[in-house]
């Protein structure tokens, strides 16, 4: 691993309460992502990977413990503050994609670049220069539901680049695509990582997880392995 | 952004958009026909009672004007009387009766009223000229009744006597003129005389009497004060200020007003409902998309702005639809009640008043603002990573 350290969980926690009893869904996790790492984060269904990616994305705050990005102590930030934080420096995806159905992809790469009240000429144009970059240029006016779930896919990765986040969070990114367009998820991952994107994933996917520079092993809410791949050619 | 992504998310379901704002707009309808009802017949009694600058009515004690057959005796002296009051400008006496137009097959009754033609107020004259002794203007009823025209002349009868089956009073009056009667229908059939004609007709029942005084103040008096210095120099009448005949009528048709109450309220419940159920509705239908939103960095303040904007573009169309459709309805429902047999041209039922409708469907606005805000505060609301996690178990 080498650069600076970006993401810092320190002994978190994360307790659901559920039917009275409490779910400890993360026990204890330390962790230290540093900037351009590409991090997969791998478990069974249920072990707590996808409430560490909300922890480490400032949706959810640890019940115990502390959450730092960049030089953020994100766990304790406001709503208010938490929610403008993800805005201007992270990014996400979903399994799911997640487009507004009732926006053009153009017009869903520009949605938060409109809330975070980027001007309209510079957010079109940064919109169509994302859609470039993912291979959607040409379906630029296309609403969601004329679109592959590849291609979509694709729209809400460049969406989850709009406000040049420091770091990209992926759930399931693979999860609902096939093999073939599922692979062009991938290589669009490692391109960004390669152009310096810190990319942190949980996935099921073997594919996915192995184009992974370090792999995160988790159970029953606890990391069991963290092991640096080695780099490909 | 958000108001672009509130009418889209309005036009994602166009159907229901469009019930919805049609639900909305009947409501909106209903509100406005209601405060119509509910003010205008106070406006158009206002607005009658105003018609030639008249302030006071005087009728015998205890009386309303024409409530009753009751006339006031020595009406000359009471005339000079309230014409010495300070601020009185001019006194219009009245005496009413009905007359019986002989010499065609069968006899047409009519209403006549006695005036002196200098400072009446109880008709506009259309046509001719105004009544001297022996002549009298008709309504148009009343001259299709008896087929006859101006300068014709008519065998007219102010009594009938059951006993030995005469007309009493009878007298051969020209026609001068055709007017249109304010306080009567166009379908009345009515006339004035000279007052001293009626009173002569009447014989010494009616002489020197007069059913109603009606009595103009000077625009800086207050008609009140005038009222009660009428009472005070007149014991045996009570004088009646627009202002308190308004107060009077208001509460005769204040069963009028409170069922119109009662509707509005229900209509402005109804479209709050309304708005809220399809607000709610469509958010429900989002919850995923709305927590992804928050998940990327969307503000609560957005979501809640978003959802606020669509109930009020739901209660704002509909309201806009609700005003046109509403003054229709109000003129037709008007046109129904002003057939009722009796009651003056000039009085309104519905009665569109711009600063009382514009207020009414503010509030169905306001409403809408309202109902949008329930939705939204539970959808800002979200725990963003539980719903997610539900979005993608679901």
């Amino acid at each position: 691993m080498s650069g600076q350290p970006l993401l810092l969980l320190r002994d978190a926690h994360r307790d659901y309460p559920h039917s009275g009893e409490p779910v400890h869904a993360v026990r204890g996790v330390s962790l230290d992502i540093t900037q351009g790492e590409y991090v997969a984060i791998i478990g069974p269904s249920g072990c707590g990977k996808s409430t560490l990616l909300n922890l480490l994305g400032a949706i959810d705050r640890p019940t115990k413990g502390s959450v730092t990005i960049g030089a953020t102590a994100v766990s304790t930030l406001p709503d208010k503050a938490a929610t403008h934080f993800r805005l201007t420096n992270i990014g996400f995806v979903f399994q799911r994609f997640y487009l507004l159905p009732v926006l053009t992809a153009q017009e869903n790469v520009e949605l938060p670049m409109a809330e975070a009240k980027v001007p309209a000429t510079e957010r079109r144009s940064r919109a169509r220069e994302l859609l470039g970059y993912v291979g959607l240029a040409a379906r630029a006016d296309h609403r969601p539901a004329e679109l592959s779930g590849g291609e979509q896919q694709r729209v809400a990765i460049a969406r989850a680049l709009a406000n040049r986040p420091i770091v990209l969070l992926a759930d399931e990114p693979t999860g609902e695509l096939d093999a073939r367009t599922g692979g062009d998820v991938i290589a669009l991952f490692d391109r960004l990582n390669r152009d310096g994107m810190t990319i942190v994933v949980v996935t099921h996917d073997e594919k996915l997880a192995g184009a992974a520079r370090r792999v995160i092993h988790m159970l029953d809410g606890r990391i069991v392995r963290d092991e640096p791949l080695l780099r490909r050619a | 952004m958000r108001f672009q992504l509130a009418a889209l998310s309005l036009r994602r379901h166009a159907s229901r958009t469009l019930l919805a704002v049609l639900g909305v707009a009947v409501s909106a309808a209903m509100l406005l026909d209601m405060v119509m009802l509910a003010t205008g017949m106070r406006q158009s009694f206002a607005t009658l009672l105003g018609r030639n600058g008249f302030t006071i009515r005087v009728s015998p004690r205890g009386t309303l004007p024409f409530d009753t057959e009751a006339t006031i005796a020595q009406a000359r002296d009471a005339t000079i009387t309230m014409q010495r009051i300070a601020g009185v400008t001019a006194v219009a006496p009245v005496l009413g009766t009905t007359i019986h137009v002989l010499g065609g097959p069968n006899p047409v009754t009519a209403f006549a009223l006695g005036v002196d033609p200098a400072v009446q107020g109880d008709y506009e004259l259309l046509e001719g000229r105004e009544p001297v002794a022996d002549a009298l203007v008709a309504s148009d009823a009343l001259l299709r009744a008896t087929g006859a025209r101006i300068g014709d002349t008519l065998d007219v009868a102010i009594g009938f006597d059951p006993q030995i089956r005469t007309y009493t009073g009878r007298r051969r009056v020209v026609i001068c003129g055709r007017a249109r009667f304010t306080y009567l229908s166009a379908d009345d059939r009515a006339a004035a005389l000279p007052l001293a004609s009626v009173q002569a007709m009447g014989g010494p029942d009616r002489s020197d009497r007069v059913s109603l005084f009606m009595v103009r103040t000077a625009p800086n008096v207050d008609p009140e004060a005038t009222r009660l210095a009428i009472e005070r120099a007149l014991p045996r009448v009570t004088a009646l200020s627009t202002a308190g005949a308004i107060a009077e009528a208001e509460h005769r048709l204040s069963y009028f007003r409170q069922l119109a109450f009662i509707l509005g309220a229900v209509s402005l419940i109804v479209g709050f409902l309304l708005v809220t159920t399809i607000v709610t509705v469509s958010v429900n239908e989002r919850i995923g998309e709305i927590a992804i939103m928050r998940a990327i960095g969307v503000s609560r303040s957005h979501v809640v702005h978003q959802i606020v904007i669509e109930g009020i573009g739901l209660s704002l169309t509909g309201a806009a639809a609700g005003l046109i459709l509403g003054v229709f309805t109000a003129r037709w429902l008007n046109s129904i009640l002003r057939g009722f047999p009796g009651l003056p041209d000039a009085i309104d039922f519905f009665l569109f008043q711009p600063n009382s409708a514009f207020r009414a469907l503010a509030l169905l606005v306001a409403s809408g603002v309202a109902a949008g805000i329930y939705p939204a505060w539970r959808a800002a609301s979200l725990p963003i990573s539980a719903t997610l996690r539900e979005e993608a178990v679901g």
